[in-house]
């Protein structure tokens, strides 16, 4: 289990996470919600102390993230960043093959335990017929998947990702949604996505926890945190819920349509 | 508890183990080596029988292996032997050495600051070095370490010009690549003239001279004896230390927060890897002056042929460096005998073209 409890953080004088809890379970995906600026990444960082939290405690399996080494923290938790890799010159094999820095000392070569490792995350992102072309080539959804599959490649029971379906048409955005899904599943991992669009949460999350201005406003289940008139007031915009077969849709009107917000919910 | 997300099934490794081709490029890697050692072997025998005696490689072979192992029976001349053995063979190391150093250290900064424009001549790192061994020439700084007073201050002047480089680029938020390469050329530049005002205001009759040689480089000062053995135990040590860290560098030139998500601290590391490559620039430039470029071409070349990997790629510049230089030195040597041609005039005309056509490949994105 990783756990965040009452973490805050700031940026200067500026309070951009207040006192949040979390929990992430395997065979789980939970999702983290909010605005713009609302603090989701913020939580995120803190959660693999990229961040380490002004007050409060995040710890896996019981244990405290503050008495670990980014080492031990990286064999427990795999981390996949918005952070501008495309100009790494590495090709995908050596990308994926990183991942398994943690589990080698200095001055082991990878293995081929390593390596069939890395040919099974790439697998399962469905990439490994990009394993020897340069990271650089690819393109915004080949990239995505190719830095899910180094995380993958870590082997780890825990991932946490930021925002991973930024910059993705519409469909590598499920494509990877469903991945997370699957690994959760299939695989018993806990996953902790970083999500903009509710109704893609709405789809490929178990659990939900909604931020405005770096507070907890919600956490739940998907269906216990979409709950429409919360929407409407954290994002200032009327919001409408369908429940059709199963699945929960959030309809949106634009903010000039919100004097009649009140018939929608 | 959850179970792990990879389980390498050991009944699939056989069939699988290469999936990527991992093994298969190693290889090949090697290959690149193997054959890249072997050129360096054959280019210090050539090199050492170039000059005003020209003496074929197989004698000059057989005059290495008689000197270094007692091999064989001295049938050529002691004047020969002294010339090749006394004169130009250590010159010849010291190019191999001080090739490697810059080359290597050029790519660890490249994988440092993200950017294929950073070199150590380019951030300033050179010119540190230069100011450092001039004071010491000058002022006696450090003579209490007696021969080994010049190394010191180099790599005390390469160490205080790099944190300062880093110091000014790192004013006023983030650290971007422009930043610290300008910020690199501003102190490069000061140094420089800090340099020759230090030699011209010494009044030594050798100013004019000396300003070249810490400015422009030459291996001319190389021979046998204590400093450059510490160069060769510093250099070697360095590409060591490089290769060994390579999946680190490869985790670091992804950025900082995809390293540490990797369980590399970058901070740490880039401290870490200021200090080595300070420490192998100043007893670089104290041994031959400021070597342009090659920090800059080599890194190059070397990821072209083996791919960015560092593990791999650090030896292979290592090698290449060496080969490099040793051949520019034999060119400077030649090229207007009897006169010699400082070593950093050939290394900026093959490198002053090779940036500019880096400069154009930049995209504004990497801004």
């Amino acid at each position: 289990m990783l756990r965040a409890s009452a973490i805050s953080y700031s940026y200067g004088s500026m309070l951009a996470v207040d006192r949040v809890d979390l929990t992430a379970r395997p065979g789980r995906v939970l999702g983290v919600i909010g605005p713009n600026g609302s603090g989701k990444s913020t939580v995120l960082r803190c959660l693999f102390h990229g961040l380490t939290p002004d007050s409060g405690e995040v710890s896996i399996e019981g244990r405290p993230l503050s008495s670990l080494s980014a080492r031990d923290i990286a064999r427990l938790l795999a981390v996949v960043v918005q952070e501008n890799v495309g100009e790494s010159t590495l090709d995908v094999a050596e990308m994926v093959l990183l991942g398994r820095t943690v589990r080698l000392s200095g001055f082991r070569s990878t293995t081929a335990a390593d390596h069939e490792a890395a040919a099974e995350a790439l697998e399962r992102v469905g990439a490994t017929h990009l394993a020897q072309r340069p990271l650089a080539e690819l393109s915004g959804g080949e990239k995505q998947r190719v830095l899910i599959a180094r995380a993958l490649a870590q082997g780890t029971s825990y991932l946490l990702l930021d925002e991973p379906t930024n910059h993705l048409d519409i469909r590598y955005q499920h494509e990877v949604l469903a991945l997370l899904r699957g690994l959760a599943g299939d695989l018993g991992a806990a996953v902790v996505v970083v999500l903009h669009d509710l109704n893609l949460a709405a789809a490929y999350c178990d659990d939900l926890v909604l931020l405005e201005q770096g507070r907890m406003v919600a956490q739940g289940t998907v269906d216990e945190v979409l709950d429409p008139a919360v929407v409407q007031r954290v994002y200032g915009i009327a919001t409408e819920r369908l429940d059709r077969d199963g699945e929960l849709h959030l309809l949106f009107r634009s903010v000039g349509a919100a004097s009649t917000a009140g018939d929608l919910s | 508890m959850a179970t792990r997300v990879t389980t390498p099934r050991s009944t699939e490794l056989v069939v699988r183990a290469d999936a990527l081709g991992i093994a298969a490029r190693r290889r090949r890697s090697l290959a690149w080596l193997v054959a890249l050692v072997a050129l360096l072997v054959l280019s210090v025998l050539v090199a050492v029988g170039v000059g005003a005696a020209q003496v074929s490689p197989m004698a000059t072979g057989r005059i290495v292996l008689h000197q270094l192992l007692g091999v064989g029976t001295p049938d050529w001349p002691a004047a020969r032997e002294a010339i090749i053995w006394d004169v130009r063979t250590p010159r010849v190391l010291l190019g191999v050495c001080v090739g490697s150093g810059l080359a290597v250290c050029g790519m660890a900064l490249q994988a440092m600051v993200r950017n294929v424009l950073a070199d150590p001549y380019l951030l300033g790192i050179n010119s540190g070095a230069s100011s450092g061994a001039a004071a010491s020439i000058l002022f006696g700084i450090g003579a209490g370490l007696g021969e080994h007073a010049l190394q010191a201050s180099a790599f005390v002047g390469a160490l205080a010009a790099s944190v300062l480089v880093l110091l000014i680029a790192r004013t006023g938020g983030r650290v971007t690549s422009i930043r610290l390469l300008l910020a690199g050329v501003a102190v490069g530049y000061a140094l420089y003239a800090l340099t020759s005002f230090l030699i011209f205001a010494s009044d030594s009759a050798e100013g004019s001279r000396s300003v070249l040689f810490w400015l422009l480089g030459t291996l001319s000062l190389g021979s046998w004896g204590a400093p450059l053995a510490v160069v060769a135990v510093i250099v070697a040590a360095t590409v060591a230390l490089l290769a060994h860290s390579g999946r680190q560098l490869d985790a670091l030139a992804l950025g900082d927060e995809t390293a540490l998500t990797m369980g590399v601290d970058p901070n740490r590391l880039r401290v870490w890897l200021l200090v080595v490559v300070a420490l192998c620039i100043g007893v670089a430039v104290a041994a031959a002056g400021s070597i342009g470029f090659v920090g800059l071409v080599i890194p190059h070349v070397a990821r072209r042929v083996v791919g960015s990997a560092h593990r791999i790629a650090i030896p292979v510049a290592a090698v290449m460096g060496a080969i490099f230089l040793v051949w520019a030195d034999v060119v400077a040597r030649t090229l207007l005998a009897p006169q010699e041609i400082p070593l950093g005039i050939l290394t900026s005309l093959v490198g002053a073209p090779f940036l500019l056509v880096l400069i154009r490949r930049m995209q504004v994105s990497s801004t």
